[in-house]
């Protein structure tokens, strides 16, 4: 496997520019001659073939949503950042660039994520030229607000339905291109497998969720933008049907997967409230800018919040960490909140939480404000709980919500094999070990709108169309015909448990042996877990019906038979990397405070792995240098 | 808690369906609607059953994926919520019941609970967006746009296409879905420019997928789980008026 990173010479500020000047352009009355696939509809893969179809190229999307619409940028609630110094508190693209870096705990590359902060404000005056609702001041220009882990207001925001927002204007474009019959949609089609000519991607092989039917798709280059991971967790703040089919297909045929077991625990989810639960409710981080995150100070406290004195309350994010207090990077104040809940201090009816409370600032700023900020939040939260947060503090926990692992890729945003771009959360590019809030709705963005059509363009100008032969379709039938083996195999197992079943066990493996905290021994625990679910999945699989028809169940034993072996690879990385960074801590590599101990001598790269058959991967790593910041010990005291 | 349940079963399109009955008293009411019948489908499928199909993505209310007709409304009976986010709570032990899919000329059935809504996508295609390619935008905050316009624009844009709109109307009209679009456009200076036009296609767009004709009931804002007002409806139909005989 071959790892380029092709990251352009010259000044960090340059890089970016010289890449766009020295990308080879096809001629718009050429462009149509090209076909490009993408997979995913959400903010990455909507911005992007909307902006593909815009330029002439022919587009064919594919998503196995009912409407792209309903991707799952769509639950994004608390905002989305960009450099645009609004605030006149500091900001700038170098201070983005460096607090993104940072709170990746530089495990990321610098040219990445300098280009991110770069292109960060030009998303904000797209996404306002479609007509995205930004909250806006008294005097109408756009407000913003704070997000953990940063100390100026970089966040861009509507209400608490941001990402909504942000994929209806995503979505809107792409709907023009359709109805102006520049690109074609295919909705409920959910890709199964990549084809490849010559070792690059030439096309992809679907079925066809509502008759069943295995089709094939050729094209010149294919993007994937289909998403998180998370969801392999199953507890998770992700959607049902999130997965990974789509990038481990890919894998499997030889595209590197990077950094599998960086995912991000979000701290202020909502706990685990019964075991029929199936999937676990963010609410917004942006809360924290308001809420006091606290514990009482006696273990097994029975009390009701209210009637706790302030004086037994313990603060712990303000006490722990006083400079950045409730707004603590996230890995940092999932792992407290963890650490409290271990320890006994847990609250609400499985004492498996942390209170979230707003009782200070609706003293502050009243209720009608605290309303128009999260006012939908508070509904949710009610909604679910049947409690009202104006009254109780909300009850938080940390959850499985973001993979910053994913597909490597170079700059360009092309995995190792030639032609295969991936975009969004579906790749691994920039937000190194540690993800910052609302820094992922702009990846995805920046991505689709702003780089995948540069490089996609040059890549395609460099390389050509590739003929329709007759090599080409007799490859695309042998694939099909592999698709339609697998299927029929795992409809003959005709066990007693179902896909959701071991989805559930999968996630309890993960959660308790390779989730906040990590330890050799548990790891390797685990490792063997995950070897006999996999036995066990493949002689007990309980699906319903055929494959020739609307099949959920089918759909979902697939897509968990690929998480099965994700999840040992997640293992695998996890065990392998021998030093705490980001969201990754290994107990074993802790300072003397309980805080992540990197190492920078040994780690300073990323883990690249490739596939050399089912349960085995080969590691690859590509180096990390830093010029611009030098690797510091995170503080965030 | 016990349950009883008449779900519409119906294989394909071509072949009839019917309630059929289905009783369990061990659900739990922290369940959900669409984990209480993940619960019932994991032992309709023990026991040699097809499980029921209906369709949930995000589980949180906001995709709008879900979506079916509980006990005669659509997405059941807690006000401004899916049926996602209705719990079982909100029943009493030993209730019945009844789930039928979304019904309306535009929304085909698929199976069971499950229809398609795509005819919402094809009214957006024709003219629910503003035409801006990626790269031209201004700075931002050159469009200056007064507070109460972004809430006001917002409050229409929050619609998830869920379409218990045209579910809950007698006359299966798309009108709210339609207007709410329209004034989140509209209301923005940069929607103006293409206001009339896109009133126009929008309207007819509506019409051809086979929505009815809006009477201003109603229905559709009490079921709606953004509560999206009815006064779209009338904003549209003025709109639709000036642009149509310019009164
Ligand atoms: C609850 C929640 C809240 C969040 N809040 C924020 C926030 O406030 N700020 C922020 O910056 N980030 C936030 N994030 C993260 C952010 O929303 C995501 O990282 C981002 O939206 C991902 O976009 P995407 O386009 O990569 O993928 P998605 O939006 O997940 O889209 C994936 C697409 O791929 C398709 N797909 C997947 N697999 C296949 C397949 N095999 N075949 C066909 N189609 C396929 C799906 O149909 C879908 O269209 C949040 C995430 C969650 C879960
Ligand atoms: S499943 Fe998303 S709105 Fe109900």
């Amino acid at each position: 496997m071959r790892l380029q990173a092709k990251i352009p010479e010259g000044p960090l500020e340059q890089k970016w520019t010289r890449y766009k000047a020295a990308a080879k352009l096809i001629n718009p009355a050429n462009r149509a001659k090209y076909k490009i696939i993408v997979v995913g509809t959400g903010l990455a893969g909507s911005s992007c073939a909307a902006s593909m179809a815009e330029l002439g190229f022919q587009v064919e999307v594919f998503s196995f949503h009912d409407s792209p619409r309903r991707a799952h940028s769509v639950a994004a609630q608390g905002g989305v950042n960009a450099a645009k110094d609004y605030k006149n508190d500091g900001d700038s693209v170098w201070r983005m660039f460096h607090d993104t870096l940072k709170g990746g705990d530089f495990r990321a590359r610098e040219a990445n994520v300098y280009r991110l902060a770069e292109c960060s404000a030009s998303l904000i005056d797209q996404a306002v030229a479609q007509g995205v609702p930004f909250a806006r001041e008294y005097g109408g220009y756009l407000s913003n607000r704070s997000f953990g882990g940063v100390q100026v207001s970089r966040t861009f925001y509507a209400r608490g339905q941001t990402g909504q927002q942000l994929l209806q204007g995503a979505y809107q474009s792409l709907m023009r291109q359709s109805g102006l019959g520049k690109l074609k949609l295919h909705t409920r089609h959910e890709m199964l497998d990549l084809l490849l000519h010559k070792g690059r991607a030439s096309g992809i092989v679907c079925r066809n969720l509502d008759n069943g039917s295995i089709e094939s798709f050729e094209a010149d280059a294919v993007v994937l933008a289909t998403g998180g991971y998370g969801k392999i967790y199953y507890l998770s703040t992700l959607a049902m049907n999130c997965n990974a089919t789509a990038i481990w297909r890919a894998h499997k045929k030889g595209a590197g997967f990077a950094a599998p077991s960086w995912t991000q625990f979000h701290p202020t989810s909502l706990p685990q409230m019964g075991s029929h639960q199936s999937k676990l409710t963010l609410m917004s981080e942006s809360l924290r800018n308001d809420g006091r995150i606290w514990v009482p100070k006696a273990k097994n406290d029975q009390r009701l919040p209210g009637t706790i004195p302030e004086e037994e309350r313990d603060y712990y994010l303000e006490r722990r960490y006083p400079s950045y207090g409730n707004l603590a990077p996230r890995d940092i104040a999932s792992r407290a909140a963890l650490d409290r809940i271990e320890k006994g201090y847990g609250v609400g009816p499985m004492q498996n939480a942390v209170y979230l409370d707003f009782k200070d600032a609706l003293e502050k700023h009243g209720r009608e404000t605290i309303r128009q900020r999260y006012g939908n939040l508070f509904g949710m939260y009610q909604k679910i709980t049947g409690i009202n947060a104006y009254e109780q503090p909300m009850l938080i926990a940390p959850a499985a919500h973001f993979s910053m692992g994913g597909l490597w890729v170079d700059y360009g945003l092309m995995s190792n094999l030639e032609g295969l771009f991936v975009l969004g959360e579906a790749n691994f590019s920039d937000h190194g070990a540690n993800r910052l809030g609302a820094n992922s709705l702009l990846q995805a963005c920046v991505d689709g709108y702003f780089i995948a059509p540069h490089s996609l363009m040059d890549f395609l100008a460099r390389s050509g169309a590739i003929e329709i032969t007759a090599e080409r379709q007799s490859n695309a039938q042998a694939s099909k015909a592999q698709i339609e083996d697998q299927l029929q195999s795992l409809l003959s197992i005709k066990g007693k448990t179902s896909a959701e079943e071991f989805h559930q066990a999968l996630g309890k493996i993960l959660y308790e042996k390779c989730g906040l905290r990590r330890e050799r021994e548990n790891l390797e625990h685990a490792l063997k877990e995950i070897e006999a679910l996999r036995e066990r999945f493949y002689q007990d699989l309980m699906i319903p019906g055929t494959a020739k028809e609307i099949n959920f169940e089918l759909e979902k034993a697939g897509r968990l038979a690929d998480y099965i072996d994700l999840g040992a690879l997640i293992v695998q990385d996890a065990l392998q990397r021998e030093e705490s960074c980001g969201a990754h801590f290994r107990e074993e590599h802790q300072t003397e405070e309980g805080e992540a101990r990197r190492n920078d001598a040994d780690f300073q790269y990323v883990s690249v792995w490739e596939y050399l058959k089912p349960l085995t991967y080969q590691l690859h790593a590509e180096p990390l240098t830093f010029d611009a910041v030098q690797p510091s010990q995170r503080s965030y005291k | 808690m016990e349950l009883k349940l008449k779900i519409w079963r119906q294989n394909s399109p071509e072949e009839k369906g019917s309630f059929k009955e289905y009783q369990r008293s061990d659900f739990d009411p922290a369940m959900s609607i669409p984990e209480m019948l993940d619960h019932l489908n994991l032992h309709l499928m023990r026991a040699g059953e097809r499980p029921i199909s209906f369709e949930s993505d995000c589980r949180e209310g906001i995709c709008g994926q879900c979506g079916f007709m509980i006990n005669g409304q659509a997405h059941g009976p807690e006000k401004g919520s899916t049926a996602c986010q209705t719990h079982l709570r909100s029943f009493k032990d030993g209730d019945t019941l009844w789930l039928e899919p979304f019904r309306a000329r535009a929304f085909p059935l698929k199976r069971d609970l499950m229809v398609d809504r795509s005819a919402f996508d094809d009214i957006i295609a024709v003219g629910g967006f503003i035409s801006v390619d990626t790269g031209p935008a201004p700075e931002a905050n050159s469009i200056l746009i007064a507070h109460q316009t972004a809430e006001d624009a917002f409050d229409a844009a929050a619609c998830i296409g869920c379409g218990a709109c045209v579910a809950a109307c007698p006359n299966a009209s798309a009108s709210l879905f339609t207007a709410a679009k329209l004034n989140h456009l509209a209301l923005l200076p940069q929607g103006k420019i293409e206001a009339q036009e896109r009133v126009l296609q929008m309207v007819e767009a509506m019409d051809l997928k086979g929505f009815g004709a809006c009477s201003l009931i109603g229905a559709c804002e009490l079921v709606c789980p953004q509560g999206i007002s009815l006064d779209n409806i009338a904003k549209m139909n003025g709109a639709y008026r000036k642009a149509n005989w310019g009164f």
